[in-house]
Protein backbone atom coordinates (compact mmCIF):
# COMPACT_ATOMS: atom_id res chain seq x y z
CA UNK A 1 0.00 0.00 0.00
CA UNK A 2 1.34 3.42 -0.90
CA UNK A 3 1.33 6.39 1.45
CA UNK A 4 -1.58 7.83 -0.50
CA UNK A 5 -3.55 4.60 -0.17
CA UNK A 6 -2.97 4.36 3.57
CA UNK A 7 -4.04 7.97 3.89
CA UNK A 8 -7.19 7.24 1.92
CA UNK A 9 -7.93 4.29 4.17
CA UNK A 10 -7.70 6.54 7.23
CA UNK A 11 -9.94 9.14 5.62
CA UNK A 12 -12.55 6.45 5.02
CA UNK A 13 -12.30 5.22 8.61
CA UNK A 14 -12.97 8.72 9.86
CA UNK A 15 -15.78 9.37 7.42
CA UNK A 16 -18.18 7.33 9.55
CA UNK A 17 -17.95 9.83 12.42
CA UNK A 18 -20.37 12.68 12.13
CA UNK A 19 -19.89 13.84 15.71
CA UNK A 20 -16.70 15.51 16.89
CA UNK A 21 -16.69 13.53 20.07
CA UNK A 22 -16.99 10.20 18.26
CA UNK A 23 -13.93 11.14 16.28
CA UNK A 24 -12.04 11.90 19.45
CA UNK A 25 -13.28 8.74 21.11
CA UNK A 26 -11.76 6.83 18.18
CA UNK A 27 -8.48 8.73 18.57
CA UNK A 28 -8.44 7.85 22.26
CA UNK A 29 -9.01 4.23 21.33
CA UNK A 30 -6.16 4.36 18.84
CA UNK A 31 -3.95 6.01 21.40
CA UNK A 32 -4.79 3.39 23.98
CA UNK A 33 -4.40 0.34 21.80
CA UNK A 34 -0.91 1.17 20.64
CA UNK A 35 2.03 0.83 22.99
CA UNK A 36 4.04 2.37 20.25
CA UNK A 37 7.41 2.96 21.79
CA UNK A 38 9.64 1.01 24.12
CA UNK A 39 10.56 2.79 27.32
CA UNK A 40 14.18 2.67 26.18
CA UNK A 41 13.11 4.78 23.20
CA UNK A 42 11.81 7.47 25.50
CA UNK A 43 15.14 9.17 25.89
CA UNK A 44 15.82 12.85 25.81
CA UNK A 45 17.17 12.79 22.26
CA UNK A 46 13.86 11.44 20.95
CA UNK A 47 11.73 13.92 22.85
CA UNK A 48 9.85 16.61 20.98
CA UNK A 49 8.76 19.18 23.49
CA UNK A 50 5.58 21.17 23.23
CA UNK A 51 3.89 23.36 25.78
CA UNK A 52 0.86 21.07 25.83
CA UNK A 53 2.12 17.55 25.48
CA UNK A 54 5.32 15.67 24.86
CA UNK A 55 5.98 13.41 21.91
CA UNK A 56 8.77 10.87 21.55
CA UNK A 57 9.86 9.76 18.13
CA UNK A 58 12.49 7.12 17.31
CA UNK A 59 13.56 6.03 13.83
CA UNK A 60 15.29 2.88 12.60
CA UNK A 61 16.69 2.58 9.11
CA UNK A 62 16.67 -1.02 7.86
CA UNK A 63 16.94 -2.32 4.29
CA UNK A 64 16.25 1.04 2.76
CA UNK A 65 13.15 1.71 4.82
CA UNK A 66 12.52 3.86 7.87
CA UNK A 67 10.63 2.38 10.80
CA UNK A 68 9.18 4.84 13.26
CA UNK A 69 8.06 4.27 16.79
CA UNK A 70 6.51 7.07 18.76
CA UNK A 71 4.60 7.92 21.87
CA UNK A 72 3.01 10.80 23.71
CA UNK A 73 2.02 11.46 27.29
CA UNK A 74 -1.38 12.75 26.10
CA UNK A 75 -3.71 10.06 24.81
CA UNK A 76 -5.38 12.08 22.02
CA UNK A 77 -2.02 13.27 20.76
CA UNK A 78 -0.90 9.65 20.92
CA UNK A 79 -3.87 8.70 18.78
CA UNK A 80 -2.92 11.23 16.14
CA UNK A 81 0.70 10.16 16.43
CA UNK A 82 -0.32 6.56 15.78
CA UNK A 83 -1.95 7.68 12.52
CA UNK A 84 1.27 9.35 11.44
CA UNK A 85 3.31 6.28 12.32
CA UNK A 86 0.86 4.13 10.35
CA UNK A 87 1.27 6.39 7.31
CA UNK A 88 5.04 6.85 7.44
CA UNK A 89 6.58 3.78 9.02
CA UNK A 90 8.10 1.23 6.66
CA UNK A 91 8.54 3.72 3.83
CA UNK A 92 11.61 4.69 1.86
CA UNK A 93 13.11 8.10 2.58
CA UNK A 94 12.01 9.33 -0.84
CA UNK A 95 8.39 8.32 -0.27
CA UNK A 96 8.38 10.28 2.97
CA UNK A 97 10.04 13.31 1.44
CA UNK A 98 7.43 13.36 -1.33
CA UNK A 99 4.41 12.87 0.92
CA UNK A 100 1.93 15.62 1.55
CA UNK A 101 -0.32 15.38 4.56
CA UNK A 102 -3.65 16.37 3.12
CA UNK A 103 -5.37 13.48 4.93
CA UNK A 104 -4.93 15.32 8.24
CA UNK A 105 -7.08 18.09 6.86
CA UNK A 106 -9.54 15.70 5.31
CA UNK A 107 -10.22 13.97 8.62
CA UNK A 108 -10.67 17.34 10.27
CA UNK A 109 -7.63 17.39 12.52
CA UNK A 110 -5.71 20.20 10.84
CA UNK A 111 -6.25 22.47 13.83
CA UNK A 112 -3.84 20.21 15.67
CA UNK A 113 -1.11 21.00 13.20
CA UNK A 114 -0.99 24.79 13.26
CA UNK A 115 2.56 25.95 13.94
CA UNK A 116 1.82 27.41 17.34
CA UNK A 117 -0.49 24.69 18.54
CA UNK A 118 2.42 23.56 20.64
CA UNK A 119 1.40 19.94 21.04
CA UNK A 120 4.53 18.77 19.30
CA UNK A 121 2.76 17.29 16.29
CA UNK A 122 4.04 19.69 13.71
CA UNK A 123 7.52 19.31 15.13
CA UNK A 124 7.04 15.58 14.88
CA UNK A 125 6.19 15.77 11.17
CA UNK A 126 9.18 18.02 10.66
CA UNK A 127 11.30 15.47 12.48
CA UNK A 128 9.94 12.61 10.36
CA UNK A 129 10.83 14.52 7.20
CA UNK A 130 14.19 15.40 8.68
CA UNK A 131 14.98 11.72 9.31
CA UNK A 132 13.97 10.93 5.73
CA UNK A 133 16.28 13.60 4.33
CA UNK A 134 19.12 12.50 6.60
CA UNK A 135 18.76 8.79 5.73
CA UNK A 136 18.42 9.63 2.03
CA UNK A 137 21.68 11.59 2.17
CA UNK A 138 23.53 8.77 3.96
CA UNK A 139 22.44 6.02 1.62
CA UNK B 1 -25.20 56.43 33.68
CA UNK B 2 -26.66 53.60 35.71
CA UNK B 3 -24.10 51.05 36.80
CA UNK B 4 -24.22 47.52 35.38
CA UNK B 5 -25.60 45.55 38.30
CA UNK B 6 -26.96 42.32 36.84
CA UNK B 7 -25.52 39.54 34.75
CA UNK B 8 -27.80 40.05 31.77
CA UNK B 9 -26.85 43.72 31.46
CA UNK B 10 -23.18 42.75 31.63
CA UNK B 11 -23.45 39.94 29.08
CA UNK B 12 -25.38 42.14 26.69
CA UNK B 13 -22.21 44.19 26.35
CA UNK B 14 -20.25 41.22 24.96
CA UNK B 15 -21.31 39.99 21.52
CA UNK B 16 -18.60 37.29 21.53
CA UNK B 17 -20.39 35.42 24.31
CA UNK B 18 -23.37 34.61 22.11
CA UNK B 19 -21.46 32.46 19.63
CA UNK B 20 -21.40 28.73 19.15
CA UNK B 21 -18.17 26.75 19.14
CA UNK B 22 -18.11 23.24 17.71
CA UNK B 23 -21.89 23.45 17.54
CA UNK B 24 -22.25 24.23 21.26
CA UNK B 25 -22.95 27.46 23.10
CA UNK B 26 -19.57 28.92 23.93
CA UNK B 27 -18.52 28.75 27.57
CA UNK B 28 -15.50 31.02 27.71
CA UNK B 29 -13.32 30.20 30.70
CA UNK B 30 -9.93 31.35 29.40
CA UNK B 31 -10.21 34.91 30.62
CA UNK B 32 -6.80 34.78 32.26
CA UNK B 33 -5.33 34.54 28.76
CA UNK B 34 -7.50 37.22 27.20
CA UNK B 35 -10.93 38.68 27.87
CA UNK B 36 -13.76 39.28 25.41
CA UNK B 37 -14.51 42.87 24.40
CA UNK B 38 -17.50 45.02 25.31
CA UNK B 39 -19.44 47.01 22.70
CA UNK B 40 -17.86 50.30 23.73
CA UNK B 41 -14.40 48.97 22.90
CA UNK B 42 -15.56 47.44 19.63
CA UNK B 43 -17.31 50.58 18.47
CA UNK B 44 -14.34 52.81 19.33
CA UNK B 45 -12.09 50.54 17.28
CA UNK B 46 -14.58 50.51 14.41
CA UNK B 47 -15.12 54.24 14.48
CA UNK B 48 -11.42 55.00 14.32
CA UNK B 49 -10.52 52.31 11.79
CA UNK B 50 -13.31 53.42 9.54
CA UNK B 51 -12.72 57.16 9.68
CA UNK B 52 -11.37 58.90 12.73
CA UNK B 53 -7.82 58.05 11.82
CA UNK B 54 -4.93 60.50 11.74
CA UNK B 55 -1.49 60.11 13.23
CA UNK B 56 -1.31 61.69 16.65
CA UNK B 57 0.79 64.54 18.05
CA UNK B 58 2.28 65.64 14.73
CA UNK B 59 -0.13 67.08 12.26
CA UNK B 60 -2.38 70.12 12.50
CA UNK B 61 -5.32 68.61 10.66
CA UNK B 62 -8.62 67.70 12.21
CA UNK B 63 -8.29 63.91 12.21
CA UNK B 64 -4.90 64.11 13.86
CA UNK B 65 -6.28 66.45 16.51
CA UNK B 66 -9.23 64.15 17.21
CA UNK B 67 -7.01 61.10 17.54
CA UNK B 68 -4.58 62.95 19.77
CA UNK B 69 -7.45 63.92 22.03
CA UNK B 70 -8.75 60.36 22.20
CA UNK B 71 -5.24 59.04 22.87
CA UNK B 72 -4.45 61.53 25.59
CA UNK B 73 -7.97 61.16 26.97
CA UNK B 74 -7.36 57.44 27.37
CA UNK B 75 -4.11 58.22 29.18
CA UNK B 76 -6.05 60.33 31.64
CA UNK B 77 -8.66 57.55 32.08
CA UNK B 78 -5.90 55.10 32.90
CA UNK B 79 -4.25 57.57 35.29
CA UNK B 80 -7.48 58.02 37.17
CA UNK B 81 -8.17 54.27 37.11
CA UNK B 82 -4.95 53.41 38.94
CA UNK B 83 -4.75 56.73 40.79
CA UNK B 84 -1.37 57.79 39.46
CA UNK B 85 -0.28 61.28 40.36
CA UNK B 86 0.13 62.48 36.81
CA UNK B 87 -0.36 61.39 33.21
CA UNK B 88 3.39 61.77 32.76
CA UNK B 89 3.67 58.54 34.72
CA UNK B 90 1.47 56.60 32.29
CA UNK B 91 3.35 55.11 29.33
CA UNK B 92 1.46 53.32 26.57
CA UNK B 93 3.12 50.06 25.53
CA UNK B 94 2.06 47.00 23.55
CA UNK B 95 1.37 44.96 26.69
CA UNK B 96 2.73 43.72 29.99
CA UNK B 97 5.65 42.04 28.27
CA UNK B 98 6.72 45.27 26.58
CA UNK B 99 6.30 47.16 29.85
CA UNK B 100 8.53 44.73 31.75
CA UNK B 101 11.09 44.79 28.96
CA UNK B 102 11.11 48.57 29.02
CA UNK B 103 11.98 48.58 32.72
CA UNK B 104 14.41 45.68 32.37
CA UNK B 105 16.28 47.71 29.76
CA UNK B 106 16.01 51.31 30.87
CA UNK B 107 16.09 50.81 34.64
CA UNK B 108 18.97 48.38 34.33
CA UNK B 109 20.96 50.76 32.16
CA UNK B 110 20.44 53.59 34.64
CA UNK B 111 20.71 51.85 37.99
CA UNK B 112 22.17 48.36 37.83
CA UNK B 113 25.89 47.68 37.75
CA UNK B 114 28.07 44.61 37.90
CA UNK B 115 27.64 42.81 41.21
CA UNK B 116 24.17 44.22 41.88
CA UNK B 117 21.16 41.95 42.16
CA UNK B 118 17.56 41.62 40.97
CA UNK B 119 14.82 39.58 42.64
CA UNK B 120 12.03 37.77 40.79
CA UNK B 121 9.73 34.99 41.98
CA UNK B 122 9.69 31.34 40.96
CA UNK B 123 5.94 31.49 40.34
CA UNK B 124 6.29 34.32 37.83
CA UNK B 125 5.21 34.32 34.21
CA UNK B 126 8.00 33.91 31.65
CA UNK B 127 7.53 37.55 30.69
CA UNK B 128 8.76 38.57 34.12
CA UNK B 129 11.57 36.02 34.14
CA UNK B 130 13.23 36.15 30.75
CA UNK B 131 13.62 39.96 30.46
CA UNK B 132 15.38 40.00 33.84
CA UNK B 133 17.63 37.06 32.93
CA UNK B 134 18.64 38.99 29.82
CA UNK B 135 19.12 42.25 31.75
CA UNK B 136 21.19 40.59 34.48
CA UNK B 137 23.35 38.89 31.91
CA UNK B 138 24.04 42.20 30.19
CA UNK B 139 24.72 44.08 33.41
CA UNK B 140 26.67 41.31 35.12
CA UNK B 141 24.07 41.31 37.89
CA UNK B 142 22.84 38.40 39.95
CA UNK B 143 19.28 37.10 39.59
CA UNK B 144 17.80 35.99 42.90
CA UNK B 145 14.64 33.98 43.29
CA UNK B 146 11.86 34.38 45.82
CA UNK B 147 10.52 30.85 46.36
CA UNK B 148 6.92 29.79 46.97
CA UNK B 149 5.61 27.18 49.39
CA UNK B 150 3.63 24.08 48.47
CA UNK B 151 0.41 26.02 48.17
CA UNK B 152 2.08 28.57 45.92
CA UNK B 153 2.31 31.41 48.46
CA UNK B 154 5.43 33.56 48.64
CA UNK B 155 7.86 32.41 51.30
CA UNK B 156 8.15 35.83 52.88
CA UNK B 157 10.59 34.47 55.47
CA UNK B 158 13.05 33.76 52.66
CA UNK B 159 12.94 37.36 51.53
CA UNK B 160 15.28 38.50 54.31
CA UNK B 161 17.93 36.07 53.08
CA UNK B 162 17.98 37.47 49.55
CA UNK B 163 17.00 41.11 50.06
CA UNK B 164 20.12 43.12 50.86
CA UNK B 165 21.78 46.34 49.75
CA UNK B 166 22.87 44.78 46.46
CA UNK B 167 19.29 44.36 45.27
CA UNK B 168 18.28 47.24 43.01
CA UNK B 169 14.86 46.05 41.95
CA UNK B 170 12.30 43.42 42.89
CA UNK B 171 10.03 42.43 40.00
CA UNK B 172 7.10 40.16 40.88
CA UNK B 173 3.51 39.40 39.96
CA UNK B 174 0.61 40.97 41.82
CA UNK B 175 -1.53 37.88 41.15
CA UNK B 176 -0.24 34.56 39.83
CA UNK B 177 -1.69 33.70 36.41
CA UNK B 178 -1.53 30.01 37.28
CA UNK B 179 -2.59 29.94 40.92
CA UNK B 180 -4.75 33.03 41.17
CA UNK B 181 -3.26 33.83 44.55
CA UNK B 182 -3.23 37.52 45.44
CA UNK B 183 0.30 38.10 46.64
CA UNK B 184 1.16 40.33 49.64
CA UNK B 185 2.63 43.03 47.40
CA UNK B 186 2.12 45.84 49.90
CA UNK B 187 4.33 44.14 52.48
CA UNK B 188 6.90 43.23 49.85
CA UNK B 189 7.06 46.80 48.58
CA UNK B 190 7.63 48.16 52.11
CA UNK B 191 10.39 45.68 52.79
CA UNK B 192 12.05 46.22 49.41
CA UNK B 193 11.99 49.98 49.88
CA UNK B 194 13.47 49.63 53.36
CA UNK B 195 16.35 47.74 51.74
CA UNK B 196 16.76 50.41 49.09
CA UNK B 197 15.31 48.44 46.16
CA UNK B 198 12.70 49.60 43.67
CA UNK B 199 9.67 47.40 42.90
CA UNK B 200 8.00 46.51 39.61
CA UNK B 201 4.64 44.82 39.92
CA UNK B 202 3.51 42.64 37.01
CA UNK B 203 -0.17 43.46 37.13
CA UNK B 204 -1.39 41.50 34.11
CA UNK B 205 -3.90 39.66 36.32
CA UNK B 206 -3.86 42.14 39.18
CA UNK B 207 -5.36 45.02 37.24
CA UNK B 208 -8.39 42.90 36.36
CA UNK B 209 -9.15 41.50 39.78
CA UNK B 210 -8.19 44.15 42.31
CA UNK B 211 -8.63 47.86 42.71
CA UNK B 212 -5.16 49.10 42.03
CA UNK B 213 -4.08 52.37 43.63
CA UNK B 214 -0.44 52.85 42.72
CA UNK B 215 0.02 55.63 45.26
CA UNK B 216 -1.33 53.54 48.12
CA UNK B 217 0.68 50.54 46.97
CA UNK B 218 3.70 52.81 46.60
CA UNK B 219 5.13 50.54 43.89
CA UNK B 220 7.71 52.14 41.60
CA UNK B 221 6.36 50.49 38.47
CA UNK B 222 3.12 48.73 37.63
CA UNK B 223 2.75 46.90 34.31
CA UNK B 224 -0.40 45.56 32.69
CA UNK B 225 -2.03 44.62 29.40
CA UNK B 226 -5.16 46.04 27.83
CA UNK B 227 -6.49 42.79 26.38
CA UNK B 228 -7.03 41.03 29.69
CA UNK B 229 -8.92 44.10 30.93
CA UNK B 230 -11.57 43.87 28.16
CA UNK B 231 -9.46 46.15 25.95
CA UNK B 232 -7.80 45.50 22.59
CA UNK B 233 -4.76 43.30 22.04
CA UNK B 234 -1.49 45.09 21.51
CA UNK B 235 -2.15 47.65 24.20
CA UNK B 236 -0.57 47.94 27.60
CA UNK B 237 0.52 50.31 30.28
CA UNK B 238 3.65 50.97 32.22
CA UNK B 239 3.07 53.11 35.25
CA UNK B 240 6.32 54.46 36.66
CA UNK B 241 7.13 56.97 39.35
CA UNK B 242 8.16 60.17 37.70
CA UNK B 243 11.27 60.66 39.81
CA UNK B 244 12.62 57.30 38.65
CA UNK B 245 11.53 57.48 35.03
CA UNK B 246 13.08 60.94 34.70
CA UNK B 247 16.44 59.38 35.47
CA UNK B 248 15.96 56.53 33.00
CA UNK B 249 16.98 56.86 29.38
CA UNK B 250 14.72 55.71 26.57
CA UNK B 251 14.80 52.09 25.49
CA UNK B 252 13.77 52.51 21.87
CA UNK B 253 14.60 55.47 19.68
CA UNK B 254 12.45 56.91 16.94
CA UNK B 255 9.90 59.55 16.13
CA UNK B 256 7.74 61.29 18.72
CA UNK B 257 10.18 60.61 21.57
CA UNK B 258 12.53 63.46 20.75
CA UNK B 259 12.89 67.12 21.57
CA UNK B 260 15.56 68.16 19.08
CA UNK B 261 17.50 66.01 16.69
CA UNK B 262 20.71 66.84 14.90
CA UNK B 263 22.71 64.19 13.13
CA UNK B 264 25.15 64.22 16.03
CA UNK B 265 22.92 64.38 19.05
CA UNK B 266 19.33 64.07 20.17
CA UNK B 267 17.64 65.42 23.22
CA UNK B 268 14.63 63.51 24.36
CA UNK B 269 11.05 64.52 24.83
CA UNK B 270 9.79 64.74 28.41
CA UNK B 271 7.75 61.98 30.03
CA UNK B 272 5.84 60.00 28.97
CA UNK B 273 6.67 60.47 25.26
CA UNK B 274 10.34 59.68 25.91
CA UNK B 275 9.26 56.03 26.17
CA UNK B 276 6.82 56.02 23.26
CA UNK B 277 9.05 55.92 20.19
CA UNK B 278 7.34 55.66 16.83
CA UNK B 279 3.65 55.78 16.01
CA UNK B 280 1.96 54.19 19.00
CA UNK B 281 -1.10 51.97 18.76
CA UNK B 282 -3.25 55.05 19.23
CA UNK B 283 -6.46 53.40 18.09
CA UNK B 284 -5.88 50.56 20.51
CA UNK B 285 -5.00 52.99 23.29
CA UNK B 286 -8.19 54.98 22.71
CA UNK B 287 -10.16 51.73 22.89
CA UNK B 288 -8.31 50.79 26.07
CA UNK B 289 -9.73 54.01 27.49
CA UNK B 290 -13.18 52.61 26.67
CA UNK B 291 -12.30 49.34 28.40
CA UNK B 292 -11.43 51.29 31.53
CA UNK B 293 -14.78 53.05 31.12
CA UNK B 294 -16.49 49.65 30.97
CA UNK B 295 -14.83 48.50 34.20
CA UNK B 296 -15.86 51.77 35.84
CA UNK B 297 -19.42 51.18 34.68
CA UNK B 298 -19.64 47.91 36.63
CA UNK B 299 -21.37 48.00 39.96
CA UNK B 300 -18.36 46.95 42.02
CA UNK B 301 -20.37 45.31 44.76
CA UNK B 302 -22.38 43.30 42.26
CA UNK B 303 -19.22 42.27 40.42
CA UNK B 304 -17.42 41.21 43.60
CA UNK B 305 -20.39 39.21 44.92
CA UNK B 306 -21.04 37.63 41.54
CA UNK B 307 -17.43 36.51 41.12
CA UNK B 308 -17.35 35.18 44.67
CA UNK B 309 -20.46 33.14 44.02
CA UNK B 310 -19.02 31.72 40.78
CA UNK B 311 -15.75 30.89 42.49
CA UNK B 312 -17.36 29.02 45.37
CA UNK B 313 -19.57 27.08 42.97
CA UNK B 314 -16.55 26.23 40.84
CA UNK B 315 -14.41 25.14 43.76
CA UNK B 316 -17.17 23.07 45.35
CA UNK B 317 -17.81 21.33 42.05
CA UNK B 318 -14.15 20.68 41.33
CA UNK B 319 -13.44 19.34 44.80
CA UNK B 320 -15.99 16.59 44.25
CA UNK B 321 -14.09 15.19 41.27
CA UNK B 322 -12.26 12.02 42.18
CA UNK B 323 -8.49 12.28 41.93
CA UNK B 324 -8.38 16.04 41.38
CA UNK B 325 -5.44 18.10 42.55
CA UNK B 326 -6.11 21.82 42.72
CA UNK B 327 -2.98 23.95 42.79
CA UNK B 328 -2.64 27.05 44.92
CA UNK B 329 -5.59 26.07 47.07
CA UNK B 330 -5.13 29.06 49.36
CA UNK B 331 -7.38 31.77 50.73
CA UNK B 332 -7.63 35.10 48.92
CA UNK B 333 -7.82 33.98 45.31
CA UNK B 334 -9.27 35.51 42.19
CA UNK B 335 -11.94 33.42 40.41
CA UNK B 336 -9.48 31.02 38.85
CA UNK B 337 -8.58 27.37 39.40
CA UNK B 338 -5.73 25.33 37.98
CA UNK B 339 -5.81 21.58 38.43
CA UNK B 340 -4.94 18.12 37.22
CA UNK B 341 -7.05 15.00 37.43
CA UNK B 342 -5.37 11.70 38.18
CA UNK B 343 -4.94 9.45 35.17
CA UNK B 344 -5.85 12.17 32.70
CA UNK B 345 -3.57 14.44 30.67
CA UNK B 346 -4.30 18.18 30.85
CA UNK B 347 -4.07 18.62 27.08
CA UNK B 348 -6.54 15.78 26.44
CA UNK B 349 -8.99 17.29 28.90
CA UNK B 350 -8.77 20.73 27.32
CA UNK B 351 -9.17 19.28 23.84
CA UNK B 352 -12.34 17.39 24.74
CA UNK B 353 -13.77 20.34 26.67
CA UNK B 354 -13.24 22.44 23.55
CA UNK B 355 -15.29 19.96 21.55
CA UNK B 356 -18.02 20.45 24.14
CA UNK B 357 -17.88 24.21 23.68
CA UNK B 358 -15.89 24.96 26.83
CA UNK B 359 -12.72 27.02 26.36
CA UNK B 360 -10.10 26.50 29.06
CA UNK B 361 -6.34 26.78 29.12
CA UNK B 362 -3.98 23.85 29.43
CA UNK B 363 -0.24 23.39 29.40
CA UNK B 364 2.49 25.28 31.17
CA UNK B 365 0.82 28.67 30.95
CA UNK B 366 4.17 30.36 30.35
CA UNK B 367 5.30 29.31 33.83
CA UNK B 368 7.70 26.43 33.27
CA UNK B 369 9.62 26.98 36.54
CA UNK B 370 6.37 26.86 38.52
CA UNK B 371 5.33 23.67 36.69
CA UNK B 372 8.67 22.13 37.70
CA UNK B 373 8.07 23.33 41.26
CA UNK B 374 4.86 21.28 41.32
CA UNK B 375 6.43 18.41 39.36
CA UNK B 376 3.98 18.54 36.46
CA UNK B 377 4.20 19.14 32.71
CA UNK B 378 1.10 21.30 32.71
CA UNK B 379 -2.28 21.98 34.26
CA UNK B 380 -5.81 22.80 33.21
CA UNK B 381 -6.85 26.33 34.10
CA UNK B 382 -10.37 27.67 34.41
CA UNK B 383 -10.31 31.45 34.71
CA UNK B 384 -13.54 33.39 35.11
CA UNK B 385 -14.63 36.91 34.29
CA UNK B 386 -17.50 39.02 35.50
CA UNK B 387 -19.63 38.01 32.51
CA UNK B 388 -19.55 34.28 33.30
CA UNK B 389 -22.56 32.57 34.84
CA UNK B 390 -23.40 29.85 37.33
CA UNK B 391 -25.04 27.87 34.49
CA UNK B 392 -21.75 27.91 32.62
CA UNK B 393 -20.04 26.37 35.65
CA UNK B 394 -22.64 23.60 35.53
CA UNK B 395 -21.80 23.02 31.86
CA UNK B 396 -18.10 22.89 32.71
CA UNK B 397 -18.60 20.40 35.53
CA UNK B 398 -20.81 18.13 33.41
CA UNK B 399 -18.39 18.35 30.48
CA UNK B 400 -15.45 17.60 32.76
CA UNK B 401 -17.11 14.52 34.11
CA UNK B 402 -17.92 13.32 30.60
CA UNK B 403 -14.38 14.01 29.36
CA UNK B 404 -12.80 12.27 32.32
CA UNK B 405 -15.06 9.28 31.68
CA UNK B 406 -13.90 9.11 28.07
CA UNK B 407 -10.23 9.44 28.96
CA UNK B 408 -10.05 7.20 32.01
CA UNK B 409 -11.83 3.97 31.00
Amino acid sequence: MTIKETEQQIVEEFAVFTEWLDKYEYLIELGRSLPIIKDSGKEEKNLIKGCQSRVWLAADYTDGKIYFTADSDAIITKGIVSLLVRVFSGRTPQEIIDADLSFIKEIGLEENLSPTRANGLLSMIRQIKFYAVAFAANK
Amino acid sequence: MALLNNIKAVRDQFPALGQKVNGKDLVYFDNGATAQKPLSVISRLNEMNSGVNGNIHRAVHDLSAKCTMLYEGARESVREFINAESTEEIVFTSGTTASVNLVANSFTAAFISKGDAVIICEADHHSNIVPWQMACQRAGAELRILPVDDSGCWKMGELDKILDGKVKIVSVAHISNVLGIINPVKELIERAHAAGAAVLIDGAQGIVHSQVDVQKLDCDFYAFSGHKLYGPTGTGILYGKRALMDKMGPWMGGGDMVETVTLQKTTYAPLPLKFEAGTPNFIGAAALGEAVGFVNSLDRQFAAEHEELLMSKLMNGLREIEGIKIYGDAAGKIPLASFNIEGVHHADLAMLLDKMGVAVRSGMMCCEPLMSRFGVTGMVRVSLAVYNTAEEIDVLLKSLSRAVGMLRQ
